[in-house]
This record gives C-alpha cells, sequence and structure tokens, in this order.
C-alpha cells in the first residue's frame, strides 16, 4: 500500500511538471497574483532577455503597498518615487497583457484580501506573489508562498517555479478559543511557542477543533502569519466553511464546474497515518489574549504578563536580544505589559483588514471614546470590505468614536505609503510584524488583535479587552 | 549571472540572531524600480544615525571591513519579508557569500537567484570562523566546497547540486526551465482536462 499522504504532498504532487537530478522540481503555478513594490525589476529582465508572459490568464495585478490611504489618494500621490512604481505596475500590466485591477475601482486593495475576495483564491491551488504573506491563502487549503523578484520573473516568463520540496509540520490545536481570545492570539501563541525560525524548512498543516471552529477570515489570519514562524506556506484543509465562502464570488467555478470542483476540492485532506517531520501540539483553552513586547513577533506574552528580564535567561544570544529590544522599544524589564500607554492605533493590514475584524473592533468601540492620547486609524483591506463596513455602518460607529477611517491599503503596516509611526511613537497594530522601523524608523509596534486594538485605544494603553467589554 | 568561482575576501562578522530583511533593507528602499544602487542602503538603520552619518562602531564602517565580501550572521538570518531588494543590496555592496547557522527560506532562495552563496553551517563552527574575522581574507571554493579560514584551517559544507552547479557554471534559471516548455504545456492540457475550472 502507498505511503498516506499529508494534505501538501498532495498538492505538491499534483503540481509537479519536471523532477530534475539535483532534486529540485519544476512546480506549475496555478495563480500569480502581482503589485508594484516587486515586480518592477521583474519585468525589467523580461525585456532585457525579449521573453514574454507564458500565458497571461493566471496573473492579476492590484496596486497595494504603496496607496495611499486618503480620501484624495486618486489625485495626490506625494512622494514620486512611490508615484512611478504605481505607474509602472500599470505600464507594465498593460504592456505584457495582465489583467490590472486599478486604484479606483471598488475591487481594489491589499493582493491577498482580493484574491479570496474575487474567488480567485481556491482550494487545490499552487499560488505565489512576491510578498512573504502570500502564506494568507493557505486558508483554503491552497499552496501558497512568497517569492523574490527573481522567481516573479521566472513564475511571468514560464508559470513555474523551480523549488526544492519542504518537510511536513502539524500544528494541532485542540479544544475551543475562549472568549475575547481570537485568532490572531492563536498565531500569536503558536509563533510564541515555535519561535521565528520553527517552521523554517516546512510547510505547517494546522489542524484541530480551534481551526475548523474559525471563520474563513480567522483561518486567513492564521495562515497570514505562518511565515512569522518561518513556515513559507500555512494550509488548512478546506470543509463545508471554504466551499461557502467561494461560493458565487465573481472567479469562482459555476455550475457544472463547481460541482465537478467541490468534488475534487472535498479529497484535499492529509490521509490517515500519514507522517509529519514534525508536530506540535496546542490546548486552545490555555490561551488568552496576546501582545507583543520586543522586536520579533516571537516576543510575545499573554497580556496578563510583564515584560522578560534579560538576566533571566542563559543562552547569551538571546540575553542580547532582549536586551536589544527592550531598550529599542522602550520598555524596563518586569514592567507589566497591561497599561503601557499607546500613541497610536493601527486597525488593518492582510492579516486584520477583513470585514470580520473591522467588526469585531466596532463592537468593541461602539459607544466609546478613542482616548485623546491616541490616534486611530482604521484601514479597510479593500474597496470591497470598505463598502460592506459603511453598509453595515461600521464607519459611523469609528467615527463617533474620534477614529480615521480611511481609503484601502496596505498603509501603516509597513510604512511604504505616508502612513508611519515617528521616533519613539508606540502603536498598537493589527499587522503582522513588529521589526525594528517597520512602520517607521524608531517607531514601536505592539502586535495584537483587532479587539485589543480597539481597547488599546479606548482606555490609551495596553489592555485586556476582556476587561474593557465588560467594564 | 557571475559564475561563481574561487574567491578571496574579508569576513564581516554579525554575530545578531534573526537579522530580518527590514533591517537590512527599510522600506524606503523599497521604491525603486531597479535592481542596482541599493548598496549604499543596506543595514541603513545600523549603519546611519538620525542625521545620515556613519556610525562609527557599526561593522561595515570600520575600516577594515568596508570592502568585505562575504558576512558570518547569527541563527534565521533574512527572516521576514520576501523583498529581493535585501540581497540586491548585499550584492551591490559586495557581499557574495553569507555564512550562518540557519537562514529563512524566502531569503536563502533569492541570494542564490542573485549569486550569492548561503553556507549552512553548525553554530559552533560559525563561531569558530568569526572568531578569526580580523580584516584577513577568507578563501570560498565552491567547486569543493570549503571554506579557508586566514589561519589555514578548512571548514567543509555542503549544498544541494542542483543549487552548486547552476551557481558554477552561472546559469539562466528561467532558460534551463524552458528548455522544459513541452513538459509545461504538457502538464496544462493534462490539467485542463481534469480540471478544467482552472482554466476559464
Amino acid at each position: 500500500m502507498a505511503q498516506p499522504r499529508t494534505l501538501y504532498d498532495k498538492l505538491w504532487d499534483s503540481h509537479v511538471v519536471h523532477k530534475d537530478e539535483g532534486g529540485a522540481s519544476l512546480i506549475y503555478i496555478d495563480l500569480h497574483l502581482t503589485h508594484e513594490v516587486t515586480t518592477p525589476q521583474a519585468y525589467e529582465g523580461l525585456r532585457l532577455s525579449q521573453r514574454k508572459l507564458h500565458r497571461t490568464d493566471k496573473t492579476i495585478a492590484v496596486p497595494d503597498h504603496n496607496v495611499p490611504s486618503t480620501p484624495d489618494r486618486l489625485e495626490k500621490i506625494d512622494d514620486p518615487e512611490s508615484r512611478l512604481q504605481l505607474d509602472t505596475l500599470k505600464q507594465n500590466s498593460d504592456d505584457f497583457g495582465v489583467e490590472y485591477i486599478p486604484m479606483d475601482d471598488i475591487r481594489q486593495g491589499i493582493v491577498h484580501i482580493i484574491g479570496p475576495e474575487q474567488g480567485l483564491t481556491q482550494p487545490g491551488k499552487t499560488i505565489v506573489c512576491g510578498d512573504s504573506h502570500t502564506a494568507t491563502h493557505g486558508a483554503f487549503g491552497a499552496l501558497a508562498f512568497g517569492i523574490g523578484t527573481s522567481d516573479v520573473e521566472h513564475t511571468l516568463a514560464t508559470q513555474t517555479l523551480s523549488m526544492q520540496k519542504s518537510k511536513n509540520m502539524l500544528v494541532r490545536v485542540d479544544g475551543k478559543l475562549s472568549v475575547g481570545t481570537t485568532s490572531k492570539d492563536l498565531i500569536m501563541a503558536i509563533i510564541g511557542r515555535i519561535g521565528t525560525a520553527g517552521g523554517t524548512g516546512h510547510v505547517i498543516e494546522y489542524q484541530g477543533e480551534a481551526f475548523s471552529d474559525l471563520s474563513m477570515e480567522g483561518r486567513m489570519t492564521v495562515c497570514n502569519m505562518t511565515i512569522e514562524g518561518g513556515a513559507r506556506a500555512g494550509l488548512i484543509a478546506p470543509d463545508e466553511k471554504t466551499f461557502e465562502y467561494v461560493k458565487g464570488k465573481p472567479r469562482a467555478p459555476k455550475s457544472e464546474a463547481w460541482e465537478a470542483a467541490v468534488k475534487y476540492w472535498q479529497t484535499l485532506k492529509t490521509e490517515d497515518g500519514a507522517i509529519f517531520d514534525k508536530e506540535v501540539v496546542i490546548n486552545a483553552e490555555d490561551i488568552i489574549p496576546h501582545v507583543t513586547w520586543g522586536t520579533s513577533p516571537e516576543d510575545v506574552l499573554p497580556i496578563t504578563s510583564v515584560v522578560p528580564n534579560p538576566d533571566d535567561f542563559d543562552d547569551p544570544n538571546k540575553k542580547s536580544r532582549i536586551s536589544r529590544s527592550l531598550k529599542y522599544m522602550g520598555l524596563e524589564a518586569g514592567e507589566a505589559l497591561e497599561g503601557v500607554a499607546v500613541d497610536k492605533v493601527f486597525i488593518g493590514s492582510c492579516t486584520n483588514g477583513r470585514i470580520e475584524d473591522l467588526r469585531a473592533a466596532a463592537e468593541v468601540i461602539k459607544g466609546r471614546k478613542v482616548a485623546d492620547s491616541v490616534e486611530m486609524l482604521v484601514v479597510p483591506g479593500s474597496g470591497l470590505v470598505k463598502y460592506q463596513a459603511e453598509e453595515e455602518g461600521l464607519d459611523l460607529i469609528f467615527l463617533a468614536a474620534g477614529a480615521q477611517w480611511r481609503e484601502p491599503s496596505c498603509s501603516m503596516c509597513l510604512g511604504m505609503n505616508p502612513d508611519i509611526l515617528q521616533p519613539g511613537e508606540r502603536c498598537a497594530s493589527t499587522s503582522n510584524r513588529n521589526f525594528e522601523g517597520r512602520q517607521g524608523r524608531g517607531g514601536r509596534t505592539h502586535l495584537v488583535s483587532p479587539e485589543m486594538a480597539a481597547a488599546a485605544a479606548v482606555t490609551g494603553h495596553l489592555t485586556d479587552v476582556r476587561k474593557v467589554v465588560n467594564s | 549571472m557571475e559564475k561563481f568561482s574561487v574567491f578571496k575576501g574579508v569576513a564581516a562578522p554579525m554575530p545578531m540572531v534573526n537579522i530580518d530583511t527590514d533591517m537590512m533593507m527599510p522600506k524606503q528602499f523599497l521604491k525603486t524600480i531597479k535592481r542596482t544602487g541599493l548598496g549604499i542602503s543596506v543595514f541603513y538603520d545600523m549603519r546611519y544615525d538620525e542625521n545620515e552619518a556613519e556610525r562609527p562602531e557599526f561593522i561595515l564602517n570600520k575600516t577594515e571591513f568596508r570592502h568585505s565580501k562575504i558576512l558570518l550572521a547569527g541563527k534565521n538570518f533574512g527572516c521576514g519579508s520576501s523583498r529581493e531588494h535585501a540581497p540586491w543590496g548585499l550584492l551591490d555592496f559586495g557581499f557574495r557569500c553569507v555564512i550562518a547557522p540557519s537562514f529563512a527560506d524566502i531569503f536563502y532562495s533569492n541570494c542564490f537567484k542573485n549569486g550569492i552563496l548561503c553556507i549552512t553551517l553548525p553554530e559552533a563552527q560559525v563561531e569558530a570562523l568569526t572568531a578569526q574575522a580580523d580584516g584577513s581574507d577568507f578563501s570560498i571554493d565552491l567547486e569543493n566546497m570549503k571554506i579557508t579560514a586566514p589561519d589555514g584551517t578548512v571548514t567543509q559544507f555542503e549544498l544541494d547540486e542542483t543549487r552548486r552547479h547552476n551557481l558554477l557554471n552561472g546559469l539562466d534559471d528561467i532558460a534551463l526551465t524552458l528548455e522544459h516548455i513541452d513538459k509545461i504545456k504538457a502538464f496544462e492540457s493534462k490539467q485542463q482536462t481534469g480540471q478544467p475550472w482552472l482554466y476559464t
């Protein structure tokens, strides 16, 4: 009998075009998402070598990173380099025949939000993008991973990538998440457990009740941050929730094709007895709301904790890294995380810029006011998310509380548009990375869930959202 | 791509763990539409102060390390963003080789696409090499997969055959793949029959 296969094995096997003697395989790519930052040099390469796209129907382009989040964004992009990069995406897409979603289209948004929204993201596909958060799409049982610009060029020219197969890793979370604990807390707790290199060389499959209970939005948040645990891709086997989400989306299969697709998608799960190279098991009930205290996503603790003390660690690397982080973050060892004052609150990004995230934050903010000392930005992940939120009146809730309601963009997640932190400013952020300088030189980032971000906005400091909603 | 043969150069020690690609190439430099010219910006916030003046204590600002070709780094080097601007910056600065106990996957792959050799060695061996990094030349021999330290000690390393072959011969990945164009087309035709919804 054949060795039982994991979901990753199945997705890999079904896309192998060719195997070379050196151990690399040529993998077929079903969907290539492109944006303005990591494509200009790829198209330049194609021009220099006089190549064209192998095919144009599996690539889509959308501007996101440099797009301002302000209402006048169509007329006004102050930074000439941002403008040039955005214009270059449009020009290259036109020249090479790639479908392009312009900034004034309601479908425009963060590339990882629009893929699922348009129904382009489907179970069983291989999906790449010149962005590490491509892992997001693994929530659908698609093999999705970030690539560099050379691989963008390779994909454009050949619709394939040459790669080595990763190992299989299982993260199983048993039991149910407690009230007030979200998919963001779940993935941050996992990263805290495995570390930022815990998944290196592996593809992680998430199994267990905690994940099957999550909505598709929640699963996307989990898979999105898989790269923060070092794995290029995260996977959740598709189920009825997945099919329900995809059904009826503009680019989803229709009628007979839909039936055939679902039949195939139902086979996309790890077989009993399949072997994982690495396994981690966590109990969901042990997880409470989390917050990062340092400058790596693995520097994460429950909100009830205190800032760690470098002296408590024996490993000299760890000791010096914590000291450096605390200095950068302006925190003292032993200081309670609860109560650390914030200057800004950012809700948005490919991690937490979907409708469910905005609903959750609005629920906490509703009837409360953003603290006077805090500036709060709410940036929907796409034009469609923004439209839906406005239909539900969420914009009015945020505005009434004193928050700013912005236009879709990657915005303050990485500050390629004008939304950045000033040196020393502290931010409770729903984004994915708290690296030094990520949100602006000298800026201090605390990663949190949308609910925790909203709670920080109303109290003016990091706090346990469960206390705020119960007050 | 330039062929990778035996070369000699200074190795700069940067023994920090988790050096991420945001650190290597901050966001403001991702707005370029070129691959070149990023060497001046590599490790920007660590290398320059708020007034854009060099920080004299930073390793690459020290006289003996200004022309380093090899980087000796800590664990999980290159984690975070997939930005290829990070290896472009390293290359433009003059680096051809990074030696570390472990690398992040996307960064590792990006380096080889640009002719930068990433060598993974056990932590103790990286530390032993780091101890010798005083501004003297190291020698890297990819053909025989060995590193010769200034004192003459030789460290063997391993690398998968595909990457080694491509680097030694300076091969263009896309041209290599296009040799299999018939297989790609055959795959598409078979996939279209089995999963027609992928082709609408």
